[in-house]
């Protein structure tokens, strides 16, 4: 059986990866997925110690479906925010929204 | 009991929010009554809450999940007063703005039963439900307005915001992880027998938790985002994140604190963790406001030095056991208070000033005294509760506060809050001395004041002197509160 620190290793790298996407990227859509990647490290952790500390009680994996459903709802938010800004300014670069600045 | 009651303020809250949307979609002309509704919504909420404090408590709801306990009561009536408020304040905004009313006020109250749900959380998943439902109505409401302005403020708290929960789920997920639980009590006896063991793992876990509720709090590093939002969304928008957000994050990290990472844990080097914090906010949130010229980006940043000012209470709390750690939590909770009714004055009367002058400059403040004499008095009035001079409420959450850190031994932290109360004073002064003082421009009008607006910002206002003059009933209904939360000690 593939030992949990693999998994947990796994998770923190793509969290790290999810990290630099946002700090790195300047499209608003690309920021999005990478917060995407963020929280879906974050599930892997979730069920990986879910399935190896607590087989009995699921608690880990239920957590996770929550964060999936309260994503896809933040996502489609965030890209119904995106299309506005788009429409008022055509672009989607989040260095160009900076309207509001001392 | 049975368990519909046991969620009884926030089904109210929820309830009112459906009769909005039917009536906005059967009987659009009667719009008018929608922010009635919403009232009586929150009426309602309060006296369910008043009988719930009359039946007694409860301590195991859906298994443990939610807390039905007095600290929970004194935050369920804290957020309906914010709501009512917010409602009141809005209602000549959201008629000029004129489309989507109904929606608007949907989206309050949701948000408002997500704060409830954020103070009675008891479970990791419980509280980053609550914690989004009243996130996600919030970033809709940032980017409410039509310009480019409350979009970007729209996008930027959004995003943001997306990336803090990240941070806290990966917190949440290693909790899990070192005690196989997410219930705050289970975590809680988990920490005091094995936490040794796992010591840098839970300052791992500990850190992301802060790093994911400071951004809602709003304090420094995670504060980015403050000024922008509150000068881009609308103002009553703003007045709602101020306070609301801030409180219910408060709330729920006081209560994390205190049942889930037990004061054993919580040592002398949290206490540093968060005094140092303090520290930062304070000194950047006041010398970043002093030279603001938009009154809401002022705010902004003096909501984060407010910030650091209530974080100078969990320092306390932290660092010292058994008295300060009364003084430490109901100083907090007395400051919340008392700041949720300080802010929002100030909010509304800005709120009914910048509808009619069309500006959130400083500048255009200038002579206000004789524009409209009450408004420019209660706004005035405020902004010295915020600064902490008597005779306002604020006086006595500052005095509370920094009591609570000197018993704590935290006597430096102390020496830079009052040194950081006087740099706000210039700023919170200035703009009463422009008031006052300043000549209006040749053609300003008068600025009249409806009567919803008067009455929020008289409410408000007269909070804030009323617990000036008798502190005393706050503080013991927030040490109460404080009280049934510990289990240790």
């Amino acid at each position: 059986m593939v030992p949990l620190e693999n998994y947990l290793v796994l998770s923190a790298i793509l969290f790290s990866l999810g990290v630099y996407g946002v700090l790195a990227r300047r499209n608003a859509v690309l920021v999005l997925m990478s917060v995407e990647l963020m929280l879906n490290a974050v599930s892997m952790n979730f069920i990986a110690f879910s399935a190896y500390l607590d087989p009995s009680r699921i608690t880990g994996v239920i957590f996770a479906v929550f964060i999936i459903t309260v994503a896809a709802a933040e996502v489609g938010l965030a890209l119904a925010i995106v299309i506005r800004l788009f429409r008022n300014r055509a672009t989607v670069n989040v260095d160009e929204a900076a309207i509001l600045k001392w | 009991m049975n368990s519909l009651d046991v969620v009884g303020p926030q089904l109210a809250v929820l309830i009112a929010a459906g009769i909005i949307v039917v009536i906005d979609a059967v009987v659009p002309h009667q719009r008018r009554l929608i922010p009635y509704v919403a009232l009586a919504g929150l009426a309602a909420s309060a006296l369910w809450t008043v009988s719930w404090v009359s039946r007694g408590y409860e301590d195991d709801i859906f298994g443990g999940t939610l807390a039905l306990d007095e600290y929970a009561a004194f935050f369920y009536f804290l957020f309906a007063g914010i709501t009512a408020t917010i409602v009141l304040a809005s209602i000549d905004w959201v008629e000029r703005e004129g489309r989507r009313q109904g929606e608007y006020y949907v989206l309050v109250l949701t948000a408002c039963s997500g704060l409830m749900f954020l103070a009675a959380a008891r479970d990791l998943i419980t509280i980053f439900l609550a914690l989004e439902l009243s996130s996600i109505p919030q970033y809709i409401l940032a980017g409410w307005g039509k310009d480019e302005k409350s979009s970007e403020a729209g996008l930027k708290y959004l995003l943001l915001g997306a990336i803090a929960s990240s941070l806290l789920l990966y917190g949440m997920a290693l909790l899990y992880g070192l005690t196989g639980t997410t219930l705050l009590t289970e975590i809680g006896s988990e920490v005091a027998a094995n936490g040794a063991d796992n010591r840098s793992l839970l300052i791992v876990a500990t850190t992301l938790l802060i790093a994911g509720f400071g951004f809602k709090m709003a304090i420094v590093p995670f504060q980015m985002w403050v000024p922008d939002v509150y000068q881009g969304a609308p103002t009553p928008v703003t007045a709602f994140l101020s306070v609301g957000s801030k409180a219910a994050a408060f709330a729920v990290v006081t209560r994390i604190f205190f049942e889930a990472l037990s004061p054993e844990f919580l040592s002398n080097d949290w206490s540093m963790v968060f005094a140092v914090i303090a520290a930062v906010s304070m000194i950047i949130g006041n010398i970043m406001a002093i030279v603001q010229t938009d009154i809401k980006r002022m705010l902004g940043y003096s909501s984060i030095a407010q910030a650091g000012n209530i974080l100078v209470g969990l320092a306390a709390v932290s660092a010292g056991g058994g008295d300060a750690f009364k003084l430490g939590g109901s100083g907090v909770l007395f400051f919340l208070a008392a700041y949720a009714f300080t802010n929002l004055g100030a909010f509304v009367a800005i709120i009914a000033i910048s509808q009619q002058i069309n500006s959130d400059r400083i500048k255009d403040y200038a002579g206000m005294w004789k524009r409209s004499p009450f408004l420019a008095v209660m706004l005035a009035f405020c902004l010295v509760s915020l600064t902490g001079i008597p005779p306002t409420a604020g006086f006595w959450a500052k005095i509370f506060i920094f009591n609570a850190a000197i018993r704590a031994d935290l006597a430096w932290l102390v020496i830079i809050g009052v040194a950081n109360s006087a740099v706000s004073a210039f700023y919170y002064l200035s703009v009463v001395k422009q008031m006052f003082l300043g000549e209006p421009a040749e053609d300003a009008a008068r600025v009249s004041t409806s009567p919803s607006i008067a009455l929020a910002v008289g409410a408000a206002s007269i909070g804030v002197l009323v617990f000036f003059v008798i502190p005393m009933p706050l503080l013991s209904a927030a040490e109460s509160a404080i009280q049934g939360l510990v289990p240790l000690t």
